[in-house]
Protein backbone atom coordinates (compact mmCIF):
# COMPACT_ATOMS: atom_id res chain seq x y z
CA UNK A 1 0.00 0.00 0.00
CA UNK A 2 1.48 3.13 -0.98
CA UNK A 3 1.32 6.09 1.41
CA UNK A 4 2.11 9.72 0.52
CA UNK A 5 2.78 12.34 3.14
CA UNK A 6 2.96 16.25 2.15
CA UNK A 7 5.38 18.03 4.75
CA UNK A 8 4.88 21.90 3.98
CA UNK A 9 6.29 24.99 6.86
CA UNK A 10 3.06 26.57 8.88
CA UNK A 11 1.86 29.50 7.75
CA UNK A 12 3.37 32.10 9.36
CA UNK A 13 6.88 30.32 9.62
CA UNK A 14 9.54 31.77 7.26
CA UNK A 15 10.07 30.03 4.31
CA UNK A 16 13.82 31.01 3.17
CA UNK A 17 13.95 28.37 0.07
CA UNK A 18 10.26 28.87 -0.94
CA UNK A 19 11.59 32.79 -1.03
CA UNK A 20 14.54 32.16 -2.95
CA UNK A 21 12.42 29.94 -5.54
CA UNK A 22 9.96 33.17 -5.92
CA UNK A 23 12.92 35.60 -6.71
CA UNK A 24 14.55 32.81 -9.08
CA UNK A 25 11.15 33.03 -10.93
CA UNK A 26 11.11 36.13 -11.13
CA UNK A 27 14.97 36.19 -12.31
CA UNK A 28 13.57 34.12 -15.20
CA UNK A 29 10.81 36.54 -16.30
CA UNK A 30 7.88 35.01 -15.00
CA UNK A 31 5.53 37.57 -13.30
CA UNK A 32 2.40 37.21 -11.06
CA UNK A 33 4.05 34.43 -8.90
CA UNK A 34 2.80 36.05 -5.66
CA UNK A 35 3.83 33.47 -3.66
CA UNK A 36 6.02 30.28 -2.98
CA UNK A 37 6.18 27.51 -0.54
CA UNK A 38 8.64 25.09 -0.89
CA UNK A 39 7.53 21.82 0.85
CA UNK A 40 8.71 17.94 0.81
CA UNK A 41 6.96 15.05 -0.18
CA UNK A 42 7.51 11.54 1.14
CA UNK A 43 6.19 8.43 -0.10
CA UNK A 44 5.81 5.19 2.00
CA UNK A 45 5.27 1.80 0.85
CA UNK A 46 3.93 -0.11 3.96
CA UNK A 47 2.14 -3.25 4.56
CA UNK A 48 -1.79 -3.53 3.56
CA UNK A 49 -3.58 -3.30 7.10
CA UNK A 50 -1.55 -0.28 8.31
CA UNK A 51 -3.66 1.84 10.32
CA UNK A 52 -3.82 5.79 10.07
CA UNK A 53 -2.84 5.75 13.33
CA UNK A 54 0.10 3.78 13.26
CA UNK A 55 0.88 6.31 9.87
CA UNK A 56 0.07 9.68 12.18
CA UNK A 57 2.59 8.22 14.55
CA UNK A 58 5.17 8.20 11.69
CA UNK A 59 4.25 12.05 11.20
CA UNK A 60 4.48 13.21 14.70
CA UNK A 61 7.34 11.34 15.42
CA UNK A 62 9.90 11.60 12.46
CA UNK A 63 8.36 12.72 9.06
CA UNK A 64 7.23 16.49 10.04
CA UNK A 65 8.81 18.63 12.96
CA UNK A 66 5.09 19.74 14.16
CA UNK A 67 6.69 22.32 16.26
CA UNK A 68 7.10 24.34 12.46
CA UNK A 69 5.78 22.24 10.07
CA UNK A 70 2.13 20.71 8.93
CA UNK A 71 1.43 17.35 7.40
CA UNK A 72 -0.97 16.08 5.02
CA UNK A 73 -1.57 11.82 4.76
CA UNK A 74 -2.59 10.54 1.23
CA UNK A 75 -3.52 7.16 0.83
CA UNK A 76 -2.48 6.40 -2.99
CA UNK A 77 -5.15 3.95 -4.56
CA UNK A 78 -3.63 0.67 -6.26
CA UNK A 79 -4.35 1.33 -10.37
CA UNK A 80 -6.84 -2.00 -10.88
CA UNK B 1 35.18 16.05 36.09
CA UNK B 2 34.09 13.12 33.54
CA UNK B 3 32.61 13.95 30.28
CA UNK B 4 31.10 11.72 26.87
CA UNK B 5 31.04 13.34 23.51
CA UNK B 6 28.47 11.45 21.15
CA UNK B 7 29.79 10.30 17.98
CA UNK B 8 26.55 10.09 14.91
CA UNK B 9 27.81 9.65 11.27
CA UNK B 10 28.98 12.74 10.37
CA UNK B 11 29.68 14.41 12.96
CA UNK B 12 32.50 16.68 12.54
CA UNK B 13 33.20 18.65 15.41
CA UNK B 14 33.28 16.02 18.33
CA UNK B 15 37.30 15.77 18.47
CA UNK B 16 37.22 19.93 18.66
CA UNK B 17 34.86 19.26 21.59
CA UNK B 18 36.92 16.61 22.77
CA UNK B 19 40.08 18.84 22.66
CA UNK B 20 38.67 21.45 24.25
CA UNK B 21 37.22 19.46 27.29
CA UNK B 22 40.30 17.58 27.64
CA UNK B 23 42.36 21.35 27.59
CA UNK B 24 39.88 22.84 30.10
CA UNK B 25 39.31 20.09 32.06
CA UNK B 26 42.30 17.89 32.32
CA UNK B 27 40.50 14.96 31.48
CA UNK B 28 40.04 13.41 27.68
CA UNK B 29 35.80 13.08 27.52
CA UNK B 30 34.74 9.29 26.19
CA UNK B 31 33.46 9.13 22.74
CA UNK B 32 30.29 7.45 22.56
CA UNK B 33 29.41 6.11 19.19
CA UNK B 34 25.50 6.88 18.46
CA UNK B 35 24.49 3.13 18.10
CA UNK B 36 25.31 2.64 21.91
CA UNK B 37 21.78 1.89 24.07
CA UNK B 38 23.34 3.18 27.30
CA UNK B 39 26.06 5.46 28.60
CA UNK B 40 28.67 4.91 31.48
CA UNK B 41 27.60 6.02 34.90
CA UNK B 42 28.98 9.02 36.57
CA UNK B 43 29.14 11.51 33.93
CA UNK B 44 28.75 14.65 34.50
CA UNK B 45 28.73 16.44 30.82
CA UNK B 46 27.21 14.73 27.74
CA UNK B 47 28.53 17.02 24.77
CA UNK B 48 26.59 16.54 21.63
CA UNK B 49 28.76 18.19 18.80
CA UNK B 50 28.12 19.80 15.32
CA UNK B 51 28.78 18.69 12.00
CA UNK B 52 26.09 17.08 9.62
CA UNK B 53 24.78 14.04 11.47
CA UNK B 54 23.24 11.40 9.18
CA UNK B 55 24.36 14.02 6.08
CA UNK B 56 20.99 16.45 7.50
CA UNK B 57 18.76 14.03 5.91
CA UNK B 58 14.81 15.18 6.29
CA UNK B 59 15.72 18.41 8.93
CA UNK B 60 18.69 18.69 10.56
CA UNK B 61 19.37 17.00 13.52
CA UNK B 62 15.93 14.43 12.64
CA UNK B 63 17.60 11.30 12.14
CA UNK B 64 20.55 11.35 14.98
CA UNK B 65 17.53 12.53 17.29
CA UNK B 66 16.16 9.14 17.07
CA UNK B 67 19.34 6.90 17.05
CA UNK B 68 19.49 4.87 20.36
CA UNK B 69 22.20 6.82 22.81
CA UNK B 70 20.15 9.38 22.36
CA UNK B 71 17.32 7.89 24.69
CA UNK B 72 20.67 7.31 27.03
CA UNK B 73 21.13 10.93 27.05
CA UNK B 74 17.87 11.93 27.93
CA UNK B 75 17.23 9.93 30.42
CA UNK B 76 20.84 11.51 32.16
CA UNK B 77 19.38 14.69 31.36
CA UNK B 78 16.11 14.24 33.37
CA UNK B 79 18.96 12.44 36.03
CA UNK B 80 20.25 16.06 35.84
CA UNK B 81 22.99 15.41 34.05
CA UNK B 82 24.49 18.43 32.31
CA UNK B 83 24.29 18.09 28.74
CA UNK B 84 25.40 20.17 25.93
CA UNK B 85 24.70 20.32 22.37
CA UNK B 86 26.87 22.86 19.80
CA UNK B 87 25.31 24.04 16.21
CA UNK B 88 24.41 19.99 15.16
CA UNK B 89 24.43 18.83 18.59
CA UNK B 90 21.77 22.40 19.63
CA UNK B 91 19.81 20.54 16.14
CA UNK B 92 19.44 17.23 18.32
CA UNK B 93 18.43 18.40 21.23
CA UNK B 94 15.57 20.38 19.28
CA UNK B 95 14.74 17.36 17.52
CA UNK B 96 14.64 15.06 20.73
CA UNK B 97 12.36 17.29 22.04
CA UNK B 98 15.05 17.90 24.80
CA UNK B 99 14.62 21.71 24.21
CA UNK B 100 11.79 23.68 22.59
CA UNK B 101 11.41 25.42 19.41
CA UNK B 102 13.27 24.80 15.87
CA UNK B 103 16.61 25.21 13.77
CA UNK B 104 15.58 26.20 10.38
CA UNK B 105 17.38 27.47 7.25
CA UNK B 106 19.21 30.65 8.11
CA UNK B 107 16.69 33.39 6.83
CA UNK B 108 19.20 34.89 4.27
CA UNK B 109 19.70 31.26 2.72
CA UNK B 110 23.45 31.44 2.69
CA UNK B 111 25.95 29.43 5.41
CA UNK B 112 27.07 31.60 8.00
CA UNK B 113 30.85 31.54 8.95
CA UNK B 114 32.69 33.87 11.21
CA UNK B 115 32.83 34.80 14.60
CA UNK B 116 29.97 37.19 15.92
CA UNK B 117 29.28 39.03 18.79
CA UNK B 118 27.21 37.65 21.71
CA UNK B 119 25.44 38.73 24.90
CA UNK B 120 25.14 36.86 27.53
CA UNK B 121 21.31 37.05 28.98
CA UNK B 122 21.58 34.77 32.01
CA UNK B 123 25.11 33.99 34.63
CA UNK B 124 22.83 32.31 36.72
CA UNK B 125 23.30 28.62 34.67
CA UNK B 126 26.07 25.93 35.26
CA UNK B 127 27.43 27.26 31.45
CA UNK B 128 26.98 30.91 31.83
CA UNK B 129 28.02 31.22 35.18
CA UNK B 130 32.11 32.27 34.33
CA UNK B 131 29.88 35.18 32.98
CA UNK B 132 28.75 38.37 33.22
CA UNK B 133 25.12 39.22 33.01
CA UNK B 134 24.75 41.56 29.85
CA UNK B 135 28.68 40.78 28.76
CA UNK B 136 29.29 40.35 25.34
CA UNK B 137 31.99 37.35 23.57
CA UNK B 138 32.88 36.90 20.63
CA UNK B 139 32.48 33.06 19.29
CA UNK B 140 32.54 31.35 15.58
CA UNK B 141 29.72 30.01 13.81
CA UNK B 142 29.16 28.26 11.21
CA UNK B 143 25.61 26.52 10.12
CA UNK B 144 23.03 27.00 7.49
CA UNK B 145 20.44 26.09 9.59
CA UNK B 146 20.94 28.52 12.48
CA UNK B 147 17.46 30.31 11.93
CA UNK B 148 15.72 29.50 15.76
CA UNK B 149 12.03 29.37 15.72
CA UNK B 150 9.23 28.54 18.22
CA UNK B 151 5.96 30.29 18.76
CA UNK B 152 5.26 33.48 20.34
CA UNK B 153 4.37 31.45 23.93
CA UNK B 154 7.31 29.21 24.01
CA UNK B 155 9.68 32.30 23.06
CA UNK B 156 7.55 34.49 26.11
CA UNK B 157 7.82 31.50 28.38
CA UNK B 158 12.04 31.31 27.22
CA UNK B 159 12.83 35.10 28.33
CA UNK B 160 10.54 35.19 31.25
CA UNK B 161 12.19 32.06 32.73
CA UNK B 162 15.59 33.48 32.15
CA UNK B 163 16.17 30.07 29.64
CA UNK B 164 17.78 32.41 27.15
CA UNK B 165 21.46 32.07 27.61
CA UNK B 166 22.97 34.00 24.82
CA UNK B 167 21.30 36.49 22.16
CA UNK B 168 23.26 37.71 18.75
CA UNK B 169 24.59 41.57 19.15
CA UNK B 170 23.78 42.24 15.42
CA UNK B 171 21.55 40.04 12.90
CA UNK B 172 23.01 36.57 12.11
CA UNK B 173 20.76 34.30 10.86
CA UNK B 174 16.88 35.29 11.44
CA UNK B 175 16.42 34.08 14.70
CA UNK B 176 13.54 34.82 16.81
CA UNK B 177 14.13 37.20 19.27
CA UNK B 178 18.41 36.87 18.22
CA UNK B 179 18.36 33.86 19.96
CA UNK B 180 21.44 32.23 20.13
CA UNK B 181 21.31 29.72 23.00
CA UNK B 182 18.73 28.21 25.35
CA UNK B 183 18.51 26.26 28.14
CA UNK B 184 15.75 23.74 29.43
CA UNK B 185 13.71 23.74 32.53
CA UNK B 186 16.29 22.31 34.64
CA UNK B 187 18.69 24.63 33.37
CA UNK B 188 20.99 21.72 32.35
CA UNK B 189 20.81 21.54 29.17
CA UNK B 190 22.15 24.01 26.70
CA UNK B 191 21.72 24.52 23.05
CA UNK B 192 23.88 26.70 21.03
CA UNK B 193 24.66 27.62 17.41
CA UNK B 194 28.12 29.42 18.32
CA UNK B 195 30.76 27.12 18.95
CA UNK B 196 32.51 27.85 22.18
CA UNK B 197 34.88 24.79 21.71
CA UNK B 198 36.34 26.72 18.45
CA UNK B 199 37.25 29.73 21.12
CA UNK B 200 39.09 28.14 23.51
CA UNK B 201 42.79 28.60 23.40
CA UNK B 202 45.22 31.07 21.66
CA UNK B 203 45.86 29.26 18.82
CA UNK B 204 42.30 29.72 17.96
CA UNK B 205 42.25 33.45 18.19
CA UNK B 206 39.47 33.62 20.47
CA UNK B 207 39.14 32.36 23.70
CA UNK B 208 35.30 33.29 24.90
CA UNK B 209 34.36 30.04 24.74
CA UNK B 210 36.69 28.76 27.37
CA UNK B 211 34.83 30.51 30.32
CA UNK B 212 31.77 27.78 29.45
CA UNK B 213 33.87 24.81 29.97
CA UNK B 214 35.57 26.36 33.42
CA UNK B 215 31.61 27.24 34.54
CA UNK B 216 30.88 23.51 34.60
CA UNK B 217 34.03 22.04 36.34
CA UNK B 218 33.45 24.85 39.08
CA UNK B 219 29.80 23.26 38.74
CA UNK B 220 31.16 19.69 39.70
CA UNK B 221 33.47 21.29 42.28
CA UNK B 222 36.12 21.66 40.71
CA UNK B 223 38.26 24.83 40.52
CA UNK B 224 38.81 26.01 36.66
Amino acid sequence: MKIRVFVTLKNGVLDPQGKAIHHALEGLGFAGVNDVRAGKLIELDVAEGTSDADVEEMCRKLLANIVIENYRVERVEAAA
Amino acid sequence: MKSAVIVFPGSNCDRDMAEALRLVTGRVPLMVWHRETGLPGGLDLIAVPGGFSYGDYLRSGAMAAQSPVMRAVKNAADRGTMVLGVCNGFQVLTEARLLPGALMRNAGIRFVCRDVALRVENSQSAFTARYDAGEEIVVPVAHHDGNYQADSETLDRLEGEGRIAFRYVGEVNGSARRIAGILNEGGNVLGMMPHPERAVEAAHGLDDGRRLFEGLLEAVGQPA
